[in-house]
């Protein structure tokens, strides 16, 4: 058994308006849940300097929390930190709070839309076993997919990434997501943390997977990275595909130009 | 109006008033009472189906004439409908009970595009996802109504209802002086109530009421002014809302004032861009938040829609039986599921004899009814019908009844349905009366505006008339 890993997580979302906005809004999802793998020691979100608590948790275990500010804004500074304890876990979600029926996630968006090129791959990966058919659909999607940044954008469907053979880790998602859809298994889009290793440039959040596994639960599929979630993987949001998992997503009043940027900052917290 | 036996019971005053009245007279009237309507200026498409913005949709001067027993017997049908289609989405949105008992296909209601997932564990004002129940009749025999659809979202054309009924006082004051025909113009303060009564939880004082349109140009936008009007509350668009600080706020010249609930008439979709579509310019920004955290109500709930869809219609009396334990007050008509292979091979082999429908469609639009249609026309269906079974449902064409209508300068029987309005707040309001909506056309089944459908009164005697003997 590994021990436990504390791990401390600074994430900073700016928006910069020009000219001023008028009034903002901000839908924020930035804090993780708890569940067996997974203990939130502290954490604290604030929108320029002010604290934010959520307000209420959605069907799938999710905290949200809603801020808005009048007057002229030119810049919303978000900053979500604290220190999440993971535990070893395979990559099973056990113990979560949540209510969704998990036959809700068979359901198909714009973005997880499956085609002929998809059912064709999640065909070639099934196994007589659930879990087997999802790691054999892990790798077969990392193998069409190759990892290439700025390759796609947040509207590229799985579809269309798998057609072109490139894409990030939202992409690998997609197709994985889309695959086992079709073949009955429900699966959905998870967003959060995740320590990168050295020479990665990971500094957004991270997307990866989780498929329904009948008498396990929901498990965890990090395509990207060919690996189930481990104790660098932190779970913020999950949904039914990458659009409807933003962690923060605004809105605002007037005619200005935004410039986001966002970093993520992780790593083992010091004692 | 014609039973076998003569005239049907209700229709005896108005027999003898058109006798009286006489041909040339009912034809002036006709003129007075369209150019009426044009002066109000009702001239969009009864439920938003597009079509031409300023069209006129007919109006009917014969009445359509409902009896007191009769009405007593079809507004327990419908109350009951009313309260089971609330229990089914109360249900669905937490324990999935019927689901679990397998009284429903879960699929149909959890991959429902309809079924809205943010919806899951909220327990809204009074348990009311649907506070405006619209439900679609149509009289097959002497006793018999069915239902055709129910309308759970934010059924439109009550407007219809109320100025059917203010023309018809102007023209023939004479006809409601005795207080024979029971009153409609209650329903815009019955609607008001059944808002107020489903204030959220942060309402601290009389509970402030808007209606929200999408704005001018939506094709409804005039039933959305009337109603806030006959109510005596604001007409807001989504841009006059903001959120802040966990509730609603409408702009106003005296500044920001809260607002408690708002009877919508826009889409779920549209309603906030932070959760639905992003890249929609209508809507509220932060709407669904506050509404999930118990600062808004919105009526219909999000999510109401799963209720109506035509696949679940079949379901309806299951509802009644699983939730409130009673045997269905109004008959359902016998529905294939064409995503039910025995259902699409026996729709196939009968197309000629069915109607079959799109299951989210609406307006009469893309509906092929078998009898009145070409072979050529049966068989471009049959190919749509099997390239997507699971999006049709069939029907067996009915023998709809007919009410007698002013129709090229004389009276002819027309096919007609009724839609009444049912109010769902703490307790369950039902106006008598509805709108009719008649099939101009000679032989025509589609009572849709867009389909060349009219308008009429209609008409709930407060008594039973004694029974009209002769012809």
């Amino acid at each position: 058994m590994t021990d436990p890993i504390r791990l401390s997580i600074r994430h900073v979302t700016r928006y910069a308006y020009e000219p001023q906005a008028v009034a903002a809004v901000m839908r924020l999802r930035l804090f993780p849940s708890g569940y067996e793998g997974q203990t939130v020691e502290s954490w604290q979100v604030t929108a320029n300097d002010q604290p934010i608590e959520p307000n209420f948790t959605d069907a799938a275990g999710v905290k949200e929390a809603l801020w808005s500010c009048d007057g002229g804004i030119s810049e919303v500074e978000v900053i979500a930190e604290g220190i999440v304890v993971r535990r070893q876990d395979q990559g099973v979600v056990r113990g979560l709070k949540e209510r969704a029926p998990a036959e809700l996630f068979l359901r198909t968006t714009d973005l997880t839309a499956t085609d002929t090129a998809i059912k064709d791959l999640a065909s070639a990966a099934r196994r007589s076993d659930t879990l087997e058919t999802l790691h054999s659909l892990s790798a077969s999607v990392r193998d069409a997919v190759e990892y290439k940044p700025a390759s796609t954008n947040m509207a590229t469907s799985a579809a269309a990434a798998l057609e072109q053979g490139a894409g990030v880790c939202q992409d690998h998602a997609h197709v994985f997501i889309a695959a086992a859809r079709s073949l009955g298994i429900p699966a959905r889009y998870v967003a959060g943390y995740y320590v990168a290793g050295e020479g990665d440039d990971l500094t957004e959040t991270h997307g990866w997977a989780e498929a329904f596994v009948e008498g396990l639960g929901w498990v965890g599929f990090d395509i990207a990275n060919r690996t189930c979630p481990t104790q660098d993987h932190v779970r913020l949001i999950c949904h039914l595909d990458a659009g409807r998992a933003a962690p923060v997503i605004g809105a605002i009043e007037g005619y200005a130009e935004e410039t986001l940027t966002a970093s993520v900052a992780i790593g083992q917290a010091q004692q | 109006m014609h039973s076998n036996s003569g005239i049907r019971a209700p229709y005896t005053q108005v027999a003898s008033w058109l006798e009286e009245i006489g041909q040339p007279l009912l034809e002036l009237r006709a003129k007075e009472a369209e150019a009426l309507f044009r002066r109000i200026g009702i001239t969009f498409a009864v439920y938003g189906e597009g079509g031409d913005p300023e069209r006129l949709i007919p109006f009917d001067l014969i009445p359509r004439v409902i009896g007191a027993s009769e009405w007593a017997r079809l507004s327990q049908g419908i109350e009951q409908r009313a309260k089971a289609l609330n229990a089914f989405l109360y249900d669905v949105y937490h324990r999935r009970e019927i689901l679990r008992a397998g009284r429903i296909p879960a699929e149909l209601v959890i991959q429902n595009l309809a079924f809205v997932p943010e919806m899951i564990g909220f327990d809204p004002p009074g348990k009311v996802y649907s506070h405006i129940v619209g439900i679609d009749l149509v009289r097959t025999g002497e006793d018999d109504w069915q239902v055709l659809e129910d309308n759970c979202r934010t059924p439109s054309g009550v407007s219809y209802m109320l100025e059917n009924r203010e023309i018809m006082a102007r023209m023939f004051p004479d006809l409601f002086g005795e207080g024979a025909v029971r009153a409609v113009d209650g329903y815009p303060d019955d609607l008001r109530r059944t808002l107020e009564e489903v204030a959220p939880p942060a309402c601290r004082q009389d509970p402030q009421v808007v209606v929200l349109t999408p704005g001018p140009f939506n094709s409804a936008y005039y039933e959305h002014s009337f109603l806030a009007d006959l109510m005596g509350v604001d007409l807001v668009e989504p841009r006059d809302l903001r959120v802040r600080d966990g509730r609603v706020w409408r702009r106003t010249t005296k500044g920001l004032e809260i607002v408690d609930v708002i009877y919508r008439r826009i889409d779920d979709d549209f309603l906030d861009p932070l959760a639905f579509r992003s890249d929609s310019a209508l809507g509220v920004p932060g709407l669904m938040n506050v509404y999930l955290s118990g600062g808004v109500t919105l009526c219909s709930a999000p999510g109401s829609g799963v209720a109506d869809d035509k696949a679940i219609y079949t379901y309806v009396p299951e509802m009644i039986d699983f939730y409130l334990g009673e045997k269905p007050i109004l008959d359902t008509v016998p529905t294939y599921k064409c995503a039910e292979p025995d259902a699409l091979s026996y729709t196939l082999e009968n197309l000629a004899d069915l109607v079959v429908k799109e299951v989210d469609g609406s307006g009469g639009y893309g509906m092929l009814i078998g009898p009145r249609a070409t072979e050529k026309e049966v068989a471009a269906y049959r190919k749509r019908l099997e390239a997507d079974p699971a999006g049709f449902i069939a029907q067996p064409t009915l023998d709809l009844s007919t009410a007698p209508t002013f129709t090229g300068g004389k009276i002819a029987g027309r096919h007609v349905d009724l839609r009444p309005y049912c109010l769902v707040g703490r307790e369950v309001r039902l106006t008598p009366g509805g709108l009719t909506r008649v099939a101009m056309r000679e032989g025509s089944l589609v009572v849709n505006s867009s389909q060349g459908g009219g308008v009429k009164d209609t008409w709930v005697l407060a008594g039973d008339a004694p029974h009209g003997g002769g012809a």
